[in-house]
């Protein structure tokens, strides 16, 4: 969420400027999220190693040869496939719900992705990935050495859309003009209270004593009237 | 205009917006799928209009993820490779790519090949230094594999095994090399040099207990392919280092990132050299019943094949933009 005129925000939001002139926001995916999608993916390629071991094992040399070749394509293919042809997640990504995409928004193309998977050897120095973790963590966007080289970001694709909305309760117009900023805080207050406990949200209530006048169950009370004058329910 | 009657006003726009995206998401062409550039501007209309209001986080989330589907459709860069793609880039991109980076490659070559005779020389006249390089079952197992004695010709089902075997070996150093150059070059200097003290050992070492005849014939055809792609991953692996060690007038990430990208030519190229050469190698290299003639001339056409490929073809050809 951004706010109108304010400085630069702590976040992992990260706007991208399409040609249509809109700014998409991207949410960047850090560690441990990327973290469990990499464990998902071993267990997955594991898996499907020792179910398809047992038939090659019938075709015997051929068989064995066979397996190599999955391996090899297992160890250093898989990644590229998944990302390229399904739109941008392997299943481990998809089950955490990650993507990976360029730096501009598109979908990663061939080269990006066999660059970033390449690099993943480089990642996993000296042992689980070490090297990438601490590129990761110095980086603003949480890219490894493998997307610093392929130009690629990993973000959270966002869930359909949860927005209970603000809760209905009697409009009442604020007693001042509130500039965009002022009136996205006095939403944002709204749309995020059924998620605080009722000391937390008059705790934060209390920050707004000014604009209420009042504090405690009150001051929560006429911030979501404010909120839904301001939405338009009058 | 308040939220509520923006909301009603649009939202049919929406519902078509998320059916038409679901379908094309789902790989379904739609019959409506002309609708979606006009859709899509609207909706990143509303977006920006949404955020200028202050309508709310949940409306501007939803229509956020709306517009960042429509752009990931209308985005999406034709990523197939045609044949026509594949017969530039083996006819003109790759040896041209080869040409442009000569200086990595000599430098690569040397780090590869000044190693391999120094070991070579080494372990020829003292064979007992073979084992500061490797094991001694594995020395064993290699006078064993060249004994010049009825060597049993391999049935076709292990040549397959070789060929898996080499593929993932060989195919899996090359791509280590070179992504060893993202450590400022240091890993790919590293395998470089450890795989020309290797080879060199093992050849130094066979040649001095009088296998050379059966290993040289065994090893020159698919050598053309494997030691030039082995030098050409070395040389894409030093593009990278370069570009962190000397990025030049731009930003380390700039220059990774440009590196990176240009170096990809050589990668793929040699990813299929080394194709080639496990293909050679395991199902040609192994056929003892041809004479040492037809071999070497063989294993020498194909070295003479190769660098007049890497020097010679494509030359002259534009570029098409």
């Amino acid at each position: 969420m951004t706010a109108n005129g304010t400085g630069p925000l702590l976040d992992s939001y990260r706007q991208v400027e399409t040609p249509e002139g809109v700014e998409l926001g991207l949410r960047i995916a850090g560690p441990p999220a990327r973290f469990l999608a990499w464990v998902a993916d071993t267990l997955i390629r594991f898996a499907a190693y020792i179910i398809l071991s047992m038939p090659m094992a019938l075709l015997g040399r051929t068989g064995a040869g066979l397996l190599l070749l999955l391996l090899f394509a297992s160890e250093w293919l898989y990644p590229v496939l998944f990302e390229v042809r399904w739109r941008g997640a392997t299943p481990g990504k998809r089950w955490l719900g990650l993507q990976v995409v360029q730096d501009d928004g598109t979908p990663v193309t061939w080269g990006p992705s066999m660059l970033r998977n390449l690099l993943r050897f480089v990642d996993f120095l000296p042992f689980g990935y070490g090297v990438g973790l601490a590129a990761m963590l110095v980086h603003p966007e949480f890219k490894r050495l493998g997307d610093l080289a392929a130009g690629t970001v990993v973000v959270h694709v966002d869930p359909a859309a949860t927005g209970q909305g603000v809760v209905a309760a009697p409009p009442v117009p604020p007693p001042v003009p509130l500039s965009s900023a002022e009136q996205a805080a006095v939403v944002g207050f709204a749309e995020r209270l059924p998620r605080w406990g009722r000391e937390r949200a008059e705790e934060i209530a209390a920050g707004a004593e000014p604009l209420t006048g009042t504090t405690g169950p009150a001051a929560v009370e006429r911030l979501l009237g404010m909120a839904n004058w301001l939405l338009g329910r009058r | 205009m308040s939220r509520e009657a923006f909301e009603r006003r649009h939202a049919g726009d929406w519902r078509r917006a998320e059916t038409l995206l679901g379908e094309l998401e789902a790989g379904r062409r739609s019959a409506a799928a002309a609708d979606l550039p006009p859709l899509y501007r609207r909706v990143c209309q509303h977006l920006a209009l949404v955020r200028d209001r202050g309508y709310g986080a949940d409306l501007e989330g939803r229509l956020n993820r709306l517009a960042l589907r429509g752009h990931e459709q209308l985005y999406r860069r034709s990523g197939g490779v045609s044949r026509r793609h594949f017969a530039d880039f083996l006819g003109r991109d790759f040896p041209a790519a080869v040409r442009r980076e000569w200086r990595l490659v000599l430098a690569s070559t040397l780090l590869f090949v000044a190693p391999l005779l120094a070991s070579g020389f080494a372990v020829y006249h003292r064979p007992e230094l073979v084992y500061a390089l490797m094991p001694a079952e594995q020395v064993r197992s290699f006078e064993e594999m060249y004994q010049p004695d009825g060597e049993v010709v391999r049935e076709a089902d292990s040549d397959f095994l070789m060929f898996g075997f080499y593929v993932r070996n060989n195919v899996g150093i090359a791509f280590r090399t070179f992504a060893g150059g993202a450590a400022f070059g240091l890993g790919t200097v590293f395998f470089l040099v450890l795989n020309g003290l290797f080879a060199g050992a093992a050849g130094g070492y066979l040649t001095g207990a009088g296998l050379g005849g059966t290993f040289y014939t065994f090893v020159i055809a698919h050598a053309a392919l494997e030691l030039t792609a082995i030098v050409l991953a070395g040389a894409a692996g030093l593009r990278l280092g370069l570009a962190l060690i000397a990025p030049g007038r731009a930003t380390r990430r700039q220059a990774l990132l440009a590196a990176a990208r240009g170096s990809l030519d050589l990668v793929y190229g040699m990813a299929l050299m080394l194709l080639g050469a496990a293909f050679v190698e395991a199902f040609w290299s192994s056929a003892t019943e041809l004479p040492d003639a037809v071999r070497y001339g063989a294993g020498a056409a194909l070295w003479v094949a190769v660098l007049a490929y890497l020097l010679l073809a494509g030359r002259g050809l534009q570029r098409s933009a």
